[in-house]
């Protein structure tokens, strides 16, 4: 799955003591699309996991078939940090597109930089949903596409962004969820965008 | 995921940790780093103490949740506790908020900073 080797050491590693400001930034895809892989190249800790748990009532239209206690469901993710400076740590989440997981959206991501939809041209069907529910929280993103040994298709990432619909205003970036660099190149992608349109922002009486 | 849900799948465990509490203090945030400003002693709630424990440097409260292996919510509820007897201080973030609204550009522009420097 992706999650569980390790070669970083499992001690903890705190923050800097004069640590002050979280910030978050969300990968969000399908099932096996590398979104740890991608967390871990990055990451200056071990990736960690953790899950939050739903109550029925929150449950709201969820399919909640097959699950065995009727009162609670879980919605499970995975995390790294990146520490900036001394004063800003960066927390990247990977987490899943299901359904169930963006009744959670809100209580958890709230507040989130940006998302980076994490694609695999075998399954593209699984980033639409993402994409989706990003629009419609209006989170700004951008799509990167996880280039895996087997990707012998290579479609083109004009061919993807339409194949996905998306708007020309939204950026694309090849990458190996295994590589740093690569992993790097994403989240710089994602923040320049998010600079251009908070300088846009700010440029608009 | 590599970790089996056993840990938080029991309702009944949860109660006990909480105390029977469901509702937490959202203004806790996944990232609000929380420090520990006093020691653990004997006789206080495990749960209480493992976080005074882990904080006495900066801590995020998803890590605390991922260090105790609770859901979010049950951390919340354990963090207001502490807050709310002057055992621990909170920093929030302060990216705004609200779904919809961007960070401003300095803040942007000193995460990319730190990005291409890593």
């Amino acid at each position: 799955m992706g999650s569980a080797t390790s070669e970083l050491p499992s001690h903890r590693t705190p923050l800097a003591d004069a640590a002050e400001t979280g910030l978050k930034i969300v990968i969000v895809g399908g099932f096996g699309v590398g979104k740890t892989t991608l967390v871990r190249s990055v990451s200056e800790i071990r990736p960690l996991n953790t899950e939050e748990v739903m109550t029925q009532a929150g449950v709201g239209v969820d399919e909640t078939r097959g699950v065995a206690t009727k009162s609670t469901t879980t919605v499970a993710f995975d995390f790294g940090r990146i520490s900036l400076n001394e004063r800003t740590v960066l927390y990247l989440f990977g987490a899943p597109g299901q359904e169930r997981f963006w009744f959670l959206w809100d209580s958890l991501f709230s507040g989130t930089l940006g998302a980076v939809v994490l694609v695999d041209t075998r399954r593209m069907d699984d980033s639409w949903y993402a994409i989706d529910r990003l629009e419609h929280h209006r989170t700004p993103f951008v799509v990167a596409v996880n280039r895996f040994d087997d990707d012998t298709t290579r479609y083109s990432l004009e061919q993807i962004r339409q194949a996905l619909a998306l708007s020309e205003h939204v950026p694309m970036v090849d990458c190996d969820a295994r590589v740093r660099q690569s992993g790097k190149d994403v989240l710089i992608t994602l923040v320049d965008h998010l600079y251009e349109l908070a300088l846009a922002q700010e440029a608009t009486p | 995921m590599t970790r089996k849900p056993v840990d938080t799948g029991d309702p009944d465990r949860l109660y006990t940790v909480t105390g029977g509490r469901s509702r937490a203090d959202d203004s806790f945030d996944l990232v609000t780093l929380i420090v520990s400003e006093c020691e653990p002693k004997a006789g206080m709630q495990s749960e209480h103490a493992r976080i005074l424990d882990l904080c006495r440097h900066p801590t995020a409260v998803v890590e605390i949740a991922a260090e105790l292996k609770l859901p979010i919510t049950v951390v919340r509820i354990l963090l207001g506790d502490l807050l709310d007897t002057g055992r621990i201080t909170a920093r929030h973030p302060r990216a705004a908020r609200s779904v919809a609204s961007l960070p401003d550009s300095a803040l942007l522009k000193e995460v990319l900073h730190g990005l291409r420097n890593l």
